[in-house]
């Protein structure tokens, strides 16, 4: 076999599903890509092992038809996504292909289309100039992406300290144009363009710093935000059983956060889902900036009938793209729905391969490879001073619904929030179905989130909190008691321990994701409707017979969801707090 | 199946095992199918020369010295307008005594739709039975099963759900139906005289259980055909995925593959995502929709099979016997259609969505009151009338033998409220109340 261009190819020797083996003729790296020749496209596919010259390679397309002694071709790199302007409100598979430029109704075999426009001109400002000493990842300049201040920067593969040489006048100017030169310590010259790569399982690192999260992410999702906050370049997962609500909630996540850019990798779920996307996205509106929701998102759409070895690809590619937009100091919120997909990719992967099994047949070292994405997350400074954060929320589809199997147990070693969606819950549609009790943010424990939340929102805040969990707590105990003694066998006073946590679930837990109104829900406000729930719990009220407790806080309840249904400090909402003033007079004492 | 000039012919084989067969070959494509001493075969891994084919009859009394003959390329399907009204085996061959089919080829287990080329299904299937459409509309584009133990009668509820729907055309993939079953299906189909928009595909109990493999692709290549290239409705039939489960996990465990949970393959969920994810509505008005049945064990849906099949469909229909009005009724706690929202009360009347959660909500507090009396409790009054209500919403909602369009099973609806309850103990909007609760009371 001859070696031409140092390009080392390969023969098919064997095929075991997406699993094929090759005979390679040159070098081979771990993870490299390559690409096996058909007779009309080339089948993009990965190198997971290899042993002297045999390359194991994992096929990111269907197999069918391949045959022993087909041609394949190194590409000599790990797989690698294109950065540049243009990568937002796009619609991607799981290897950066835009699913919108492809042709036809079906996926064909092997095709590929650009991620990013090679045509369109941006208007680019230079940040930098002659003589100024740079490192990869700082700022040479900016174009405006919809409405994004979208940096250009040194690209992250450089290594040690270049000189700018020139930069580009402001002007219009397409990707591929050159907008630097810069010189390295040799004094050679590099061109620069808009465009960079890099390869999607090696994190980038192009920042000085990564504090533990001390912020808050304001999500306006209650049962987060007030019972259990995630910081701002935190992490989190929500497992539950089928039709517990992950989706739901991670699409009222994607519309309510707030955060610059929202990444959405559909990992392995449902097509029809990321479609209502694609159908709400360009019309719904960011509530905070009233500008379309598809102008801050990208989509990254790896559905569960896609082949199954791009999708583990997919979170990566997703977690790239995200730490690219960090390093242009933005606030990034990247959500994944599902990883268990992702995990299952890798144990039909690691069977295929004879690996020596761990629990449940996934690959022994899940927990570290789970652990080493999520680690990609977080709050940094970057080299010029300024910060950037990636908030990571994936959900977990544990089998049979078991929060005791691999992928939620490895799971919970690395995210920090754990949102537990629960099974009564959803059964009796108190959605979101997060369990108050089982659920936790690790955030609140750190000295510097609480000092946050006391100078952000209110000094008494970390107590109201604390208090509303305890008394969800007490009314869960009360409610066993009356379940077992009858309604009739326990004091009234039970019956109000019990209705008072009621008021919390049905006021501060329960949301509708479906409500125009109700769905978002400010910091503000959400200050505003706990400490009325802290007044109503702190009053004294007296009752005679148990129906009568009921019948009471029915009405407060529905009152005060009234008032979550209403604009928030509306006349509307105004009338229902006098309402809810009056009802409380009734038996106040 | 003749065979052609082009076709590699070996006569030895090295290896043989319940299902499965290996014998050294050359220019063999992955996935290519084969005819083993005349059973149907297909290639499944390939080491060098040496190639390995599961065989879906089966290996019993297979020869070494069997002609195995290779096809070079992978299954297929004739398609076209002529497969209406007829019946097949899991390989597209005529089991009614009719003639092959003339079309073109397709293969089967085609590639996937581009999800951006998808619209957002917003069709209302209306099949007159009100557990359904009152409570779980369906939608074109959805795959949902029916999750049911195996003495219910689903097949029965199936075919009503199928020929009420209205569809251009209905595919059954039978897999593993019992003889009566399949004639079941074939009589009641005849007695509609609704044969002719009709496609089956079918792998009964009599047959290998390994071939039904091949049944849900046949039946999608078909659907694909007529809802891609005929902008037609598909409804798609799949009875009983939990026996294809089975067979794929007979081959997995013939391959030597590592068993996860319940012994199924660790590839379950993409193998059967594959199948359900076929459902798509097209912009174009074609859609497939796919109703299938996953039989429970003992009712646990904790199960490999159902459990990945939830995780997978958009949502699941459960039947139950209520044994208070002995009927057969749709389950409104535990049945969900995830896309009723897509047409409740935008393709059917307004009233629709309060109506149905405040029956729900009803029925529930009957259950509650249920326990109550079990435990020896007292009941209230109000216990006492959500009773009541129960039994009356059960016979003439919920059961499986209502057949009723949805304003009728709304104007029901409302008039067991005002037969059973106060205005304020219903708990609906104003206006629609005022609009839609019967003039008789209050
Ligand atoms: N916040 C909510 N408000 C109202 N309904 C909800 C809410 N969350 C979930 N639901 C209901 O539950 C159904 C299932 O929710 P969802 O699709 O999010 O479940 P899931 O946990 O993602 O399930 P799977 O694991 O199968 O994907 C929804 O179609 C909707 O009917
Ligand atoms: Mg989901």
């Amino acid at each position: 076999m001859s070696k031409k261009d140092n390009i080392t190819k390969g023969k098919i020797t064997g095929i075991i599903a997406n699993l094929v083996i090759v005979e390679a003729d040159g070098p081979v790296q771990q993870n490299e890509i390559c690409y096996i020749v058909q007779q009309d496209s080339k089948l993009m596919s990965e190198v997971i092992k290899v042993l002297g010259t045999t390359a194991y390679i994992q096929a990111f397309e269907s197999t069918r038809g391949l045959k022993v002694g087909d041609q394949v071709e190194f590409a000599g790199h790990m797989l690698e996504v294109n950065l540049g302007p243009g990568i937002l409100s796009r619609n991607y598979d799981g290897l950066q292909n835009d699913l919108d430029r492809m042709e036809g109704i079906f996926l064909k075999r092997g095709a590929q289309t650009d991620a990013l426009d090679h045509e369109k001109k941006w208007t680019f400002k230079p940040l930098a100039q002659q003589g100024d000493k740079v490192i990869g990842g700082d700022w040479l300049g900016e174009v405006t992406e919809n409405w994004l201040p979208h940096k250009i920067m040194v690209p992250f593969k450089f290594k040690g300290k270049y000189t700018v040489k020139s930069v580009a006048g402001e002007g219009d100017y397409t990707i591929d144009d050159t907008i630097a030169v810069v010189t390295d310590e040799d004094g050679r010259e590099i061109e620069l363009t808009m465009v960079q790569q890099w390869p999607v399982k090696v994190p980038i690192k192009n920042y000085q710093e990564k504090p533990r999260p001390f912020k808050m992410l304001e999500t306006g999702i209650r049962t987060i935000d007030t019972l259990n906050p995630i910081g701002e370049g935190g992490t989190g997962f929500i497992p539950g059983p089928f039709g517990s609500g992950k989706t739901v909630l991670q699409h009222a996540l994607s519309k309510q956060a707030e955060a610059d850019m929202i990444i959405m990798a559909a990992c392995g779920e449902r097509a029809n889902e990321v479609v209502e996307i694609f159908t709400e996205f360009p019309e719904l509106e960011d509530p905070r900036t009233g500008r379309k929701l598809m102008e801050r998102t990208t989509i990254i759409a790896n559905t569960s009938n896609m082949p199954v070895a791009a999708r583990e690809a997919s979170v990566y590619t997703a977690m790239t793209i995200a730490e690219y937009y960090r390093a242009m100091g933005l606030k990034i919120l990247l959500l994944a729905d599902s990883t268990s997909r992702w995990a299952q990719a890798l144990r039909e992967m690691s069977n295929r391969m004879e690996e020596l099994p761990g629990p449940d047949a996934y690959p022994m070292d899940l927990t570290a490879i789970i652990s080493n994405f999520y680690s990609r997350a977080g709050y940094v400074y970057l080299n010029n001073g300024k910060s950037g954060s990636i908030t990571f929320i994936g959900t977990v589809s544990p089998a049979g619904g078991n929060l005791k199997e691999p992928v939620t147990e490895a799971t919970k070693k690395a995210a920090r929030c754990f949102y537990a969606l629960s099974q009564d819950r959803a059964d009796s549609k108190r959605y979101p179905a997060v369990d108050p009790i089982d659920s936790y943010s690790k955030y609140l424990e750190y000295p510097e989130l609480e000092k946050y939340l006391k100078e952000n929102i209110d000094e008494n805040w970390p107590a109201h909190v604390q208090l509303m969990k305890d008394a969800l707590l007490r009314g869960r105990e009360a409610s066993e008691q009356i379940n077992i003694l009858g309604d009739d066998g326990v004091p009234v006073d039970y019956h109000i321990t019990f209705w008072k946590s009621e008021i919390i679930d049905f006021v501060i837990l329960q949301q509708d994701a479906f409500d125009a109104i109700d769905a978002q829900s400010s910091l503000e406000r959400q200050k505003y409707m706990l400490e009325k729930v802290i007044e109503i719990y702190h009053t004294g009220f007296s009752f005679e017979h148990f129906e009568e407790v009921n019948e009471f806080f029915k009405r407060l309840i529905d009152t005060l969801r009234q008032m979550n249904y209403s604009e928030f400090k509306s006349d509307q909402f105004h009338q229902y707090e006098k309402e809810l003033e009056q009802i409380i007079e009734e038996r106040k004492g | 199946m003749e065979t052609q000039a082009f076709q590699k012919i070996y006569t030895k084989i090295d290896q043989i095992t319940k299902a499965t067969i290996t014998l050294h070959a050359t220019g063999v494509g992955n996935e290519e199918i084969a005819l083993v001493n005349d059973r149907l075969a297909q290639v499944v891994k390939i080491i060098g020369d040496e190639v390995t084919l599961q065989v879906f009859a089966g290996t019993e009394g297979i020869p070494t010295n069997s002609e195995v003959i290779f096809f070079g390329r992978s299954a297929n399907l004739k398609v076209g307008e002529e497969l209406s009204g007829r019946f097949f085996n899991a390989y597209g061959e005529p089991i009614d005594g009719g003639p092959e089919v003339e079309g073109e080829e397709v293969e089967i287990g085609g590639p996937t739709v581009n999800p951006v080329r998808r619209l957002q299904p917003s069709e209302f299937i209306p099949t007159g039975i009100a557990g359904i459409d009152l409570n779980n509309a369906l939608v074109t584009g959805q795959k949902i099963p029916f999750f049911a133990d195996p003495d219910q009668p689903y097949n029965q509820v199936m075919s009503m759900v199928a020929l009420r729907a209205k569809a251009d055309k209905i595919i059954l993939g039978g897999m593993g139906l019992t003889n009566d079953d399949y004639l079941y299906y074939k009589n009641v189909f005849d007695n509609a005289g609704a044969l002719d928009r009709i496609i089956s595909f079918v792998n009964t109990t009599e047959d290998p259980s390994v071939e039904r493999l091949l049944v849900p692709d046949m039946c999608l290549s078909a659907a694909e055909h007529f809802a891609v290239d005929k902008n037609q409705k598909v409804l798609v039939l799949l009875t009983d995925m939990t026996l294809y489960a089975d067979a794929l996990s007979i081959v997995s465990n013939r391959m030597d593959q590592i068993p996860s949970k319940d012994s199924m393959p660790g590839s379950l969920y993409s193998d059967l995502a594959k199948i359900y994810e076929k459902a798509v509505q097209f912009p174009e008005g074609g859609s497939i929709t796919i109703v299938a049945v996953t039989t429970l064990s003992g009712g646990d849906i904790t199960h490999a099979i159902p459990d990945n099949t939830g995780y997978i469909t958009e949502g699941q229909l459960f039947l139950r016997n209520d044994t208070d009005v002995s009927k057969v009724i749709v389950d409104p706690f535990r049945s969900l259609s995830r896309l009723k929202q897509l047409v409740i009360g935008k393709k059917t009347r307004e009233d629709h969505p309060q109506v149905m959660n405040a029956a729900i909500r009803l029925f529930a507090d009957a259950s509650n009151a249920k326990t109550k009396l079990e435990n020896g409790f007292d009941l209230t009054d109000y216990d006492e009338r959500a009773l009541e209500f129960a039994k009356d919403y059960s016979k003439k909602l919920l059961a499986i033998d209502v057949n009723i369009e949805v304003d009728e099973m709304l104007d029901t609806a409302w008039g067991l409220f005002d037969k059973h309850f106060k205005r304020s103990e219903v708990s609906v909007k104003k206006e629609l109340v005022d609009k839609y609760w019967p003039n008789s009371s209050e």
